[in-house]
């Protein structure tokens, strides 16, 4: 009970502090100090402080964006376990609402971005759609394959208790699944190689592109949302690659908590060493991913 | 898959997979020569892998060093100056674009798996996903040969077809005897040797590797 209620405490307060890991580990493997871990929060607080300015040509659609995005990460939090041995909300198929919650967060920023009438956002926002449409198939050819190696419907079953016993008889399909959804958590967090976070090159910009005309407390949401999403992500590879290893509840917790921290570390790494691969070569990517979960499948199907 | 131990030697398989559909999907030639070392490497460690107590030790350790000699280290490396002579680094246009290819290479894949099991086999109690990765690697190899124009890429394709094939012998490894995998490894060697040298005199003949240039040739 207890974890359950620190696990949701730990999905509002922690995320931005992922953040603020990525970024030192770049800064160190770059050779400087870098920002301190709680900048990001610091970030928020200001946006936070600051008024918002709101083009004329904008409707409701582009005040709704933030909030609506912000509240549906938020709900899809609730359907994922993180570290507690369940999710606060769970029934059969919930991955499904999961990837719809996801849907939803990216189809509001998507028509706020468009609802400002900018060609250059109205390209981050095809950009954004195509990546995506591309990237679905892969998260959800991995669902399928836990549902059908743990026998499951359920989040908490297909990332929980289920694991131990597919672990032991199909541990190298989960692999697969495990690296596919990481590769699928890099294009929908837009960290490189997909998206560059830290540039603002016109031509090349994803994610940042879409946001560019939102501003104070508005961006401070988008952001705070985009770090939710990292943490969610990170809890399903975190999740996946732990298993049902610790019987403790309380060491899961810890074990699931450091999970984070090399998960974040691993972007972080991933970012240093790679570079951003041409816009053409995304899809590559991404269908690359499609087929290593969609094998995994047919391996278990087998 | 019954117990933990085969579903790790699965791992050996899939990697040979996973190499196959980098190499169709990677445009940078040394990339694609490191993954097809990698990938013999991997097949040279195979029969270890797959030996049970019935299997001769010294026919094993034969195949192990010969492979992991010729397909880990004297290829590759043959390729590799190949490429830094010719100084091409990448396939630029292959008659067939990386996604397309690399999806078809996955669907040959999954065919495979699917077929594999149906197939009746000289050898019971093999790996079940021998003749798949088999299938699949051979298959790889030929729309590596059909699709890229430049001459490294198609030595690439032989190669991963090969490997294919070398797979497909461990099926029979226990009868084989070892001279005439050694003949096989001398062939393959030998073969990728005058390739070289082919490949040498198209790039001297019209300054770059693309076979494409071969269809202007008049007698």
């Amino acid at each position: 009970m207890i974890l359950a209620v620190l696990q949701l405490l730990a999905f509002l307060a922690l995320p931005p502090l992922l953040l603020g890991v990525i970024g030192r580990v770049k800064a160190r493997v770059a050779g400087r100090v870098g920002p301190p871990l709680l900048q990001p929060w610091r970030d928020l607080r200001r946006l936070a402080g600051k008024g918002a300015v709101f083009s004329r040509t904008t409707t409701w659609v582009f005040r709704a964006g933030p909030v609506v995005g912000l509240a549906a990460v938020l709900a899809a939090g609730l359907l994922v376990p993180m570290g507690a041995p369940s999710s606060a909300l769970s029934f059969a198929g919930d991955f499904a609402l999961l990837a719809g919650l996801l849907g939803l967060a990216r189809f509001v920023s998507v028509t706020a971005a468009l609802d400002t009438g900018s060609s250059f956002e109205g390209m981050g926002a095809a950009r954004e759609v195509t990546f995506a449409a591309l990237a679905e198939p892969a998260l959800f050819l991995g669902f399928l394959s836990l549902v059908r190696s743990t026998g499951g419907l359920d989040l908490s079953h297909l990332l929980g208790d289920g694991l131990a016993a597919a672990w032991q008889s199909d541990g190298p399909a989960l692999l697969l699944v495990a690296l596919s959804i990481f590769v699928v958590a890099l294009a929908e967090n837009a960290r490189l190689p997909v998206d560059d976070p830290s540039t603002h090159l016109e031509l090349t910009m994803v994610h940042e592109v879409m946001v560019l005309d939102h501003s104070g407390p508005d961006l401070a949401l988008i952001q705070y949302g985009a770090a939710l999403k990292l943490y969610l992500f990170g809890a399903l590879v975190v999740k996946l690659a732990l298993g049902a290893r610790f019987a403790d509840p309380a060491a899961a917790f810890v074990a699931f908590l450091c999970g984070q921290l090399l998960f974040a570390a691993g972007i972080g790494v991933v970012e240093s060493t790679m570079a951003r691969l041409r816009l053409s070569r995304v899809p590559q990517l991404l269908v690359g991913a499609s087929v290593l979960s969609g094998f995994a499948l047919v391996l278990l199907l087998r | 898959m019954t117990t933990p131990m085969t579903g790790w030697t699965d791992l050996f398989f899939l990697l040979v997979l996973v190499l196959d559909l980098f190499v169709l999907a990677s445009s940078r030639l040394r990339a694609g020569i490191r993954a097809v070392a990698a990938q013999g490497a991997l097949l040279a460690v195979l029969p270890v892998v797959l030996a049970g107590e019935a299997t001769e030790t010294r026919h094993v350790a034969v195949l192990v060093a010969g492979a992991l000699l010729v397909k880990g280290v004297g290829i590759p490396w043959l390729l590799a100056r190949a490429t830094r002579e010719s100084k091409i680094s990448r396939e630029a246009a292959p008659l067939l674009g990386f996604v397309p290819t690399l999806v078809l290479g996955a669907l040959g894949i999954v065919l495979a798996v699917w077929f594999a099991a149906d197939l009746p086999l000289p050898v019971p109690g093999k790996h079940p996903l021998l003749v798949p990765t088999s299938l699949g690697t051979v298959w790889c190899g030929l729309l590596l040969i059909m699709t890229r124009r430049k001459a490294v890429g198609q030595v690439l394709g032989f190669l991963v077809l090969e490997n294919g094939v070398f797979v497909l012998g461990l099926l029979l490894s226990d009868f084989m005897p070892a001279m005439v995998e050694v003949g096989v490894l001398l062939d393959l060697f030998a073969a990728v040797f005058v390739m070289g040298l082919v490949m040498f005199d198209i790039q001297r003949a019209f300054s770059s590797l693309d076979t494409e240039n071969l269809a202007s040739l008049r007698d």
